[in-house]
């Protein structure tokens, strides 16, 4: 696989993940708890939503046939998209939302500081600023985390219930493909298995504290970033998100 | 902005020689624009009003969410949804620096929380209308936010410290979403069709809520004379409602939309666009819970506070353990 082809994969998988999440993200806007809430979620979509700006554009500039980020996030149906289904799945509750995104934060806490380093300057720069927001992110979740887990019997319980709906989806962030292995083989990106026992130890420690069982269960969904098979959830996500671009083709905004 | 028909705990304004010698050093102060700050002693009739009136606007901020919230998982670009994350942010922000200048006068969020889900406070009316197209979302930034800046770039001047303070920085944001708001706006009026149609429909629907917002006439607004003397209101509805209307027109012909109102017309002798009064029957049915969303916003507010319960009590368990542990490890 070439590696211009392979890094424009990345991208959009990148991409994908960080706008689909701050979609659902954005969707609590007015709903949450309490006001403070409020204003973190809007902030992280926001970050999210800067980020795929990023992502999306390095990935329409590497196709070359002159897509934008937006041509790429509003034209796009379900079977082209690349994020984790993770990243689509429902909010659900407010603890459901801070621990899948503290599932995701933690991963994209590791991850991003690595391609700060690439050598790849488009991605190192992207993956700098990105690094700084996940950073803050992965604070803020994990303190909520902990926070609920080891609050009331109450907030204990939805906790662990949200762990358990969740973790079948956490073992597609380390699938690879092609594409992963040219990158690693090039030293653009490092090869997600090498950062697994990472992961793992930082989300343990975290669930731990949090007093919640960490599951034992290795299996897991598949389907997101290979576009094979998403959830249900996503073309709904996706017709609300696209539809004023596809009920007004070609108009400016 | 956003407080309106906020009634002054009191009726009628007492001459000096009714006054106590407090009361006439206080309204001394007021009359020499010395700031009231929160140590200070005040009427009890002052305290209650800006709780009033701070709790309101603070109460107007954050339903406010809701109908842009409405268009934030629409939005049709990354750059306009960025945008109008970052602008409800703000919002929810000014509700908070503006629930704690209420705190400052020894009011809890809790209570005033309580006291609007109970339907015992108010927010704006124009939060009652709906965002039914995407216009709607740069109209709400440059008439609503346009209508609340000049309300607030007066209150800047209000009396009370904290309150004067949260109204500067306020200002500053609601001035950069008004243009943001109208940059949303212009690029419809002046795209395709549809688009333009959108903008048109979008600015007759907002524009007599939008003028709305600064309350009922002088001759109607009983509340104000001593929320007047005391400096916590610095201009008349009327007054403030003019302004708008004058900067807005223009605004309106540039885009090339037709006017909201067919009496808008300007008046050599007045100095002054003339405008229809709005239809304020239905000013005082949304006031009184009969605007399009009055039980939907409300719904959505109890229903957030109702359902995040359980999480407040979980972080509030979780950091009492939290200091009780150091305690022990200490």
């Amino acid at each position: 696989m070439e590696l211009n082809e392979a890094l424009e994969r990345f991208a959009l998988r990148m991409g994908d993940n960080t706008l689909i999440l701050g979609h659902r993200v954005s969707e609590w806007c007015g709903h949450s708890p309490v006001l403070e809430e409020d204003i973190a979620l809007a902030n992280t979509a926001l970050d999210l939503i800067g980020q795929t700006q990023l992502w999306l554009g390095l990935a329409g500039e590497l196709q070359g046939n002159g897509k934008s980020a937006d041509d790429l996030a509003f034209l796009r149906d379900a079977w082209d998209f690349r994020n984790l289904l993770l990243t689509e799945l429902p909010n659900g509750d407010f603890g459901r939302t801070m621990m899948r995104q503290f599932l995701f934060d933690a991963w994209q806490s590791i991850l991003l500081p690595r391609l700060a380093q690439s050598p790849d300057a488009r991605v190192a720069e992207i993956a700098a600023k990105a690094a700084k927001e996940a950073a803050y992110h992965v604070e803020r979740s994990a303190d909520t985390v902990v926070g609920l887990g080891d609050g009331t019997e109450e907030s204990h319980g939805y906790m662990q219930q949200a762990l358990a709906y969740l973790w079948p989806y956490v073992g597609e962030i380390f699938d690879t493909d092609e594409a992963d292995d040219c990158l690693a083989q090039a030293g653009v990106v490092p090869h997600f298995s090498t950062l697994k026992d990472e992961y793992y130890a930082l989300i343990t420690r975290v669930l731990t504290d949090a007093t919640l069982d960490v599951p034992q269960d290795d299996f897991a969904h598949r389907g997101g970033r290979d576009g094979m098979r998403h959830t249900e959830h996503l073309g709904h996500l996706l017709t609300q998100m696209q539809w004023l671009q596809r009920a007004y083709p070609g108009a400016n905004w | 902005m956003y407080a309106q028909m906020i009634k002054t705990a009191r009726s009628g304004v007492k001459t000096r020689d009714e006054m106590t010698d407090q009361e006439r050093e206080f309204q001394d102060k007021i009359d020499n624009d010395i700031k009231i700050e929160p140590r200070d002693w005040m009427p009890d009739d002052y305290r209650a009003t800006l709780i009033r009136q701070i709790g309101q606007h603070a109460h107007s901020e954050v339903v406010g969410q809701l109908p842009e919230g409405n268009w934030i998982t629409r939005a049709p670009t990354l750059e306009r949804k960025a945008i109008l994350l970052a602008k409800v942010q703000d919002e929810a922000g000014h509700g908070l620096y503006l629930y704690s200048a209420a705190e400052t006068l020894g009011e809890s969020r809790d209570e005033l929380i309580r006291l609007l889900h109970e339907g015992r406070m108010k927010y704006s009316s124009i939060f009652n209308y709906p965002t039914l197209n995407w216009a709607d979302i740069g109209a709400v930034g440059w008439l609503v936010d346009g209508a609340a800046i000049v309300n607030q770039v007066a209150l800047q001047r209000t009396s009370y410290g904290p309150y004067s303070r949260a109204m500067v920085r306020i200002c500053k944001e609601e001035s950069f979403h008004a243009r943001q708001g109208y940059h949303a706006i212009m690029q419809m009026a002046f795209g395709t069709p549809e688009q333009k149609r959108q903008a048109q429909d979008a600015v007759n629907r907002l524009w007599f809520p939008s003028i709305m917002m600064f309350g009922p006439s002088d001759s109607e607004s009983v509340h104000s004379e001593q929320s007047m003397a005391w400096k916590i209101k610095v201009k008349s509805n009327d007054e403030l409602r003019q302004q708008f209307v004058d900067q807005t027109v223009p605004q309106i012909a540039y885009l090339g939309l037709d006017m909201p109102d067919p009496n808008i017309k300007w008046n050599e002798e007045r100095g002054h666009y003339d405008y229809s009064d709005p239809d304020w029957s239905e000013f005082f049915n949304v006031i009184k819970g009969k605007g399009p969303c009055n039980v939907d916003r409300m719904n959505a507010r109890v229903k957030a506070w109702e359902d995040g319960a359980w999480v407040r009590d979980g972080l509030l368990a979780h950091a009492r353990k939290k200091a009780a542990r150091n305690m022990a490890a200490e």
